[in-house]
């Protein structure tokens, strides 16, 4: 009884549909195709996917820490970590590409996976554990690297992140980090709907329930921090092949992931929104900070837009809530 | 329960972000404000018009001293004596370094390292201390280096205005000091080791960039922040340029040093004006990020300027580029520990001493190109000489 009164709710009311996250992106595509009609031009809207592909991953992977009532603030240090290493580690010899690929995705789970267990285990707050991650990340990367990247990346490497197949049919180019999104975006929505999906939303929704109803609510949050390094991994290989190595490669990313699902309609504090949500506020912010460059908005800016979405988001997001604490 | 945690979250979060674009070298005093895509917009605060003559006239002058040997060359030479620092070798010099939080100065450093080794015998000890880019560590490294039995103090301030105190401090104890890359305000130190400077370097760029288009090509503006110094000089040069071509500057955008910024600005730019007709840059570090962004879209790519590093110089070889490149050369890092040893010796040397600032050109451009080095190397180190090269800048 409960339950399907909840799922009636999900539906029409609940800030974690897909309903407002929609809205709000045709909106600003039909503002972006009214200024700039070369925009939606299928190469251009493919390059811009290509682009978006980073933030986009990020912003799945911080969904399941976020669903299950975490936060994950280390995945831009990480992100930069990784791009980092990968041009040492690389030193633009082609054929250490490959190895050095699996190393970084080693690299991201294994963070997550310190993440998860300081932070189920040893019962650390989140919010602490990943933000000592993130400065551990910063520090570490600082020493190893005397403070300015070395090495390089190789092309084979890049590829990823900068190149496509180019003269396709209709569309004209896809890229690389296109076809590598939609197949994590697949994997995402799989898990989502796994056993383990629904374990998150519940130890996020109420983790004293889920708990006591026999869930691994701890196995669960552990993993979805692995998985949001994982995304980490993915997205820093797409980054440093799109504009190669540098500092500030993630510099940032962690707020715009948050700042993505948070807009996706997914609840801060966890057990509410979908993966698509998160990965469609993704596309919509990165969509947005086109939009104002194109209405010549200056740059700076972007980040007082992405507090005054969260700001409002978990306004809208609490204002809602009230009624729901009644039912529940 | 939960809201109030999220809130607080939020909180932090955004301060955090603050945290992450924080950059060690901004100086708090001042910013340029122009508006993206309304032309250069007011002149930048940091513009002096004296001091904009004096460089643009620097860059016509002939250096005295060794030809081939910037690093030794004075342009415009002011000697003063220095006999009250005479002392019997062999010396210990000590170097309070701002930072090595970036390639430029990772390079710098090396080569002044390697400079060290060439005097052999003549310098018994060298300290060197790492300020990490903060100004209350560079306070204190200075203030402790005083303990330590110094002969001569070389210092490269992370900002002038919070350095000069302690400068002045070290220059009251009767250590010759001698200060390079960016100065204090103060007349102190022995002398003041720079090159021609950011005016010289943002009107080089500038210059060529708008003799290649028509009045009112369209130019791109990419900044790294605006409020530091040698970075204000050089668009303040450029606007001044610009404005006396007529170009049209659709837009001045800061990249924080992101290449991944700096490629989807660009990118924008491209879709929203079709044809941009130039591209300024205030420093070479995102040059190939935005020759990439041109390349990657499928479109010529425009007159441009970057700096010396590898992977610009090569990147303009390769793509056959329309390009300069002026530069703030590393190679003024062996100049100090040559000033203090004069010193020491009680020569008299320049102050200030003002060094050549070179500028690669199509027609030099094979000269800096070196295949085996580092995409992130400084070109012009004047390093190649110097003892453990290559292999001590790979």
């Amino acid at each position: 009884m409960q339950l399907a009164e909840r799922n009636r709710l999900r539906v029409r009311f609940r800030p974690g549909g897909l309903a407002p996250i929609l809205v709000i992106f045709v909106v600003l595509l039909v503002l972006l195709g009214t200024r700039q009609p070369d925009f939606l031009s299928p190469p251009s809207l493919m390059s811009f996917l290509g682009r978006s592909a980073p933030l986009i991953l990020l912003a799945a992977g911080q969904y399941f820490v976020i669903v299950a009532g975490e936060f994950d603030l280390s995945v831009g240090s990480l992100v930069t970590a990784q791009v980092v290493v990968a041009a040492r580690l690389i030193d633009s010899d082609p054929s250490r590409t490959w190895p050095v690929i699996l190393l970084l995705l080693a690299f991201g789970a294994a963070v997550g996976l310190v993440n998860g267990l300081i932070t189920t285990r040893l019962r650390v707050s989140s919010f602490i554990t990943t933000l000592g991650m993130y400065l551990i990340l910063v520090g570490a990367v600082y020493l190893w690297s005397d403070g300015a990247p070395k090495g390089g990346l190789s092309e084979e490497f890049r590829r990823f992140g900068r190149r496509a197949f180019e003269d396709v049919f209709l569309v004209g180019r896809i890229p690389y980090a296109l076809l590598i999104l939609l197949a994590v975006a697949a994997l995402a929505v799989l898990l989502t709907r796994s056993d383990f999906g629904r374990t998150l939303v519940a130890a996020g929704g109420n983790p004293r329930t889920a708990e006591l109803s026999g869930v691994r609510v701890r196995h669960a949050k552990t993993l979805a921090f692995v998985l949001s390094g994982l995304a980490a991994a993915v997205a820093a290989i797409l980054i440093g092949g799109y504009s190669g190595v540098s500092f500030q490669a993630g510099a940032g990313l962690e707020f715009g992931a948050i700042t993505a699902v948070v807009l996706g309609g997914v609840a801060l504090g966890g057990g509410r929104g979908s993966v698509v949500g998160a990965m469609l506020g993704a596309l919509t912010l990165e969509t947005l900070f086109t939009l104002m460059n194109f209405y010549g908005v200056s740059g700076a800016l972007r980040s007082t837009v992405q507090g005054a979405i969260i700001l409002l988001a978990v306004a809208v997001s609490a204002m809602r809530s009230v009624p729901a604490k009644g039912i529940q | 329960m939960r809201r109030s945690t999220a809130a607080v979250a939020i909180g932090a979060v955004l301060a955090l972000a603050g945290c992450a674009t924080d950059e060690p070298t901004a100086v708090a005093s001042g910013t340029a404000s122009q508006a993206a895509g309304s032309g250069t917009g007011a002149q930048s605060k940091f513009f002096v018009q004296a001091d904009y003559d004096k460089e643009l006239a620097l860059l016509g002058a002939t250096p005295t001293g060794t030809a081939g040997k910037p690093w030794e060359q004075v342009l415009e030479p002011n000697m003063v004596q220095t006999a009250k620092f005479k002392k019997p070798g062999p010396h210990k010099i000590c170097f309070s370094n701002a930072g090595l939080n970036n390639p430029w100065r990772q390079v710098g450093f090396k080569t002044m390292q390697a400079e060290v080794e060439t005097h052999g015998r003549q310098i018994k000890q060298f300290v060197h201390v790492d300020a990490e880019g903060k100004d209350q560590k560079q306070i204190a490294d200075i203030n402790d280096l005083l303990g330590k039995g110094c002969d001569a103090l070389i210092v490269s301030p992370n900002t002038t205005a919070t350095l000069t105190p302690a400068v002045e401090a070290a220059c009251a104890k009767g250590l010759p000091v001698i200060v390079f890359d960016r100065g204090v305000d103060s007349t102190c130190p022995v002398t003041f080791i720079n090159p021609i400077g950011g005016y010289g370097f943002g009107h080089v760029a500038a210059d060529f960039i708008s003799k290649r288009m028509k009045p009112g090509g369209k130019v791109l503006a990419l900044r790294i922040l605006p409020g530091v110094d040698v970075l204000e000089t050089r668009w303040s040069a450029a606007k001044v340029a610009f404005d006396k071509a007529g170009v049209d500057v659709i837009g001045v955008e800061f990249t924080d040093g992101d290449p991944a910024k700096t490629k989807k600005i660009v990118n924008d730019y491209i879709q929203r004006y079709g044809t941009i007709d130039g591209v300024w840059m205030d420093a070479g570090a995102v040059a190939v990020a935005a020759v990439e962004a041109f390349v990657d879209a499928g479109r010529p790519v425009p007159p441009i300027n970057g700096e010396d590093q590898l992977d610009f110089l090569k990147m303009w070889k390769d793509k056959n580029l329309t390009a300069i490149a002026p530069t703030y050369p590393t190679y003024q890092w062996r100049t100090p520990i040559i000033a203090a040893l004069r010193v020491l010796n009680g020569e008299p040397v320049s102050s200030p001493w003002k060094l050549p600032q070179p500028t690669i050109t199509q027609d030099n451009l094979a000269e800096y190109l070196d295949a085996d080095m580092p995409p992130l190397h400084y070109a012009v180190c004047g390093c190649t000489d110097l003892p453990g090269y290559p292999q001590r800048w790979k």
